[in-house]
């Protein structure tokens, strides 16, 4: 299959671990991407809490340079794919803020294009069975909670993902590849990412909630599809609480043995390198 | 003259805050709870009751972290996330002093970076942050072994149809 393909800021930034795992697990899957032509920042955070049309008007850039290519938009980021999800159901639901949005972009929306996650798409679209036939290296003795988040999940109604308050999509997908995946119920909590920098100390509590959560759940890694999780995660636990926290998408790419695969886990800020190698994973 | 209330409820664009029982499951699920000045149910309580100053001038606008998990469980549909978005917004529209002036601090910084490149570039919008809110010394510990694993580029990603998104600000503002 044929996709657009939005990176967002940080996928060329503090995120370009799941941006790199991401292109050599698609080609390994035949998922061809194209990225959307001269794509710009979808807003994020800073957007919506300040100003409402301009929260519509970013993402509905990207989306009107996407419906040229007339073909689904792969949204790896999940702070990006709510804001798309987020511009579509108000561009559908609101006709004079359309026209106003059309306005401010200078080009009309459509609205004819899909918009998708990369869980989604390798679990609708590729599927469990044709992802195990492709594991060369089984993830054994790898012990991940899956940490879904907030932003590909809620509202519930705007993000539709399968099963919102206790998803299974990635859980399924580690168990395919052979991690022995625990089950917790801290799935769909909050990490704090959007007061990372600005309120630090309420962050570090709620990710120490969280690290504390997996250990006894007996896991001995996090795994994520979100890159303000992942840096969050990475950075604000107090020193004793962390854990190797990876993109969905490096556990893929390791165990199906993609060329490159070891490479992404040295840019980490918490190495996973000790826990891989002692598993004989690296 | 409009209250409060029909002002919120105008700007929310959905389901009205009269539509709140006060059940407080918006207040048992929400992460920032524990941290804000007035828990969410409060807040709607005091908009019900008009009290404008002490709700746009509160730490709680600017500590909802838009989890959204308050608007997925509410049992009226209730959105309280875009109630959040809707009062900051106002506080700012109406100058109001914002109570957490760093968070404000942040998106303007954010922003700014957007409108500079099309893209963000996350060092050139934490130097900027730091510059603006004083926070001078916070991470710089982190700072080194970022940029040596590659994570910090010195070239500021750049849209090329710069002028598109300058103009989408140009036309979406409101103060």
């Amino acid at each position: 299959m044929k996709v657009s393909y939005y990176p967002g800021c940080s996928l060329h930034g503090m995120g370009k671990e799941y941006d790199q795992s991401m292109k050599a697990v698609s080609r390994a899957l035949n998922i061809e991407l194209k990225e959307i032509d001269d794509w710009s920042c979808c807003g994020a955070s800073a957007a919506h809490n300040t100003n409402f049309d301009l929260s519509v008007a970013l993402p509905a850039r990207n989306l009107i340079a996407a419906e040229k290519d007339a073909m689904d938009v792969m949204v790896p980021c999940a702070a990006c794919f709510n804001r798309f999800k987020m511009a579509e159901h108000h561009l559908k639901a609101d006709p004079d803020l359309k026209t106003r949005i059309e306005g401010a972009v200078g080009a009309k929306y459509q609205g004819g294009i899909a918009i998708r996650n990369p869980i989604d798409v390798i679990y609708t679209e590729i599927g469990i069975d044709a992802l195990t036939a492709k594991v060369v290296k089984p993830m054994t003795g790898l012990k991940p909670v899956s940490y879904y988040g907030c932003l590909l999940l809620r509202p519930p109604e705007v993000c539709q993902f399968e099963n919102y308050e206790n998803p299974f999509m990635l859980d399924k997908m580690m168990g395919a590849i052979g991690a022995d995946v625990k089950n917790w119920s801290y799935k769909t909590d909050c990490c704090g990412g959007s007061l990372s920098v600005s309120k630090t100390a309420i962050v570090v509590d709620m990710c120490d909630k969280l690290m504390g959560a997996a250990r006894e759940a007996g896991a001995n890694c996090v795994v994520t599809a979100c890159p303000m999780c992942m840096a969050n995660l990475e950075m604000r636990p107090s020193p004793n609480m962390k854990m190797p926290v990876f993109y969905f998408t490096e556990l893929l790419s390791l165990a199906m043995g993609l060329p490159g695969s070891a490479e992404t886990f040295k840019s980490h800020l918490t190495d996973p390198q000790p826990l891989l190698s002692q598993l004989r994973l690296i | 003259m409009e209250t409060f209330l029909e002002e919120v409820n105008k700007k929310i664009h959905g389901v009205p805050l009269q539509a709140c029982y006060h059940c407080r499951k918006c207040t048992a699920g929400c992460p920032a709870a524990p941290y804000m000045e007035y828990n969410p149910n409060k807040v709607i309580k005091m908009i019900q009751n008009g009290q404008k100053e002490k709700v746009l001038s509160s730490s709680t606008i600017w500590l909802c972290l838009s989890c959204e998990t308050c608007i997925t469980r509410c049992p009226n549909q209730v959105d309280i996330a875009r109630m959040m978005d809707v009062l900051r917004q106002m506080a700012i529209e109406q100058g109001v002093a914002a109570k957490e002036a760093n968070v404000l601090k942040f998106h303007e910084a954010f922003l700014s970076s957007i409108k500079f490149g099309g893209r963000v570039h996350e060092m050139l919008m934490t130097v900027h942050y730091k510059l603006k809110s004083g926070d001078l010394f916070g991470d710089v510990d982190i700072a080194p072994a970022m940029f040596l694993k590659g994570k910090l580029s010195l070239l500021p990603p750049r849209t090329k149809d710069l002028k598109s998104v300058k103009n989408i600000f140009e036309k979406t503002k409101t103060t």
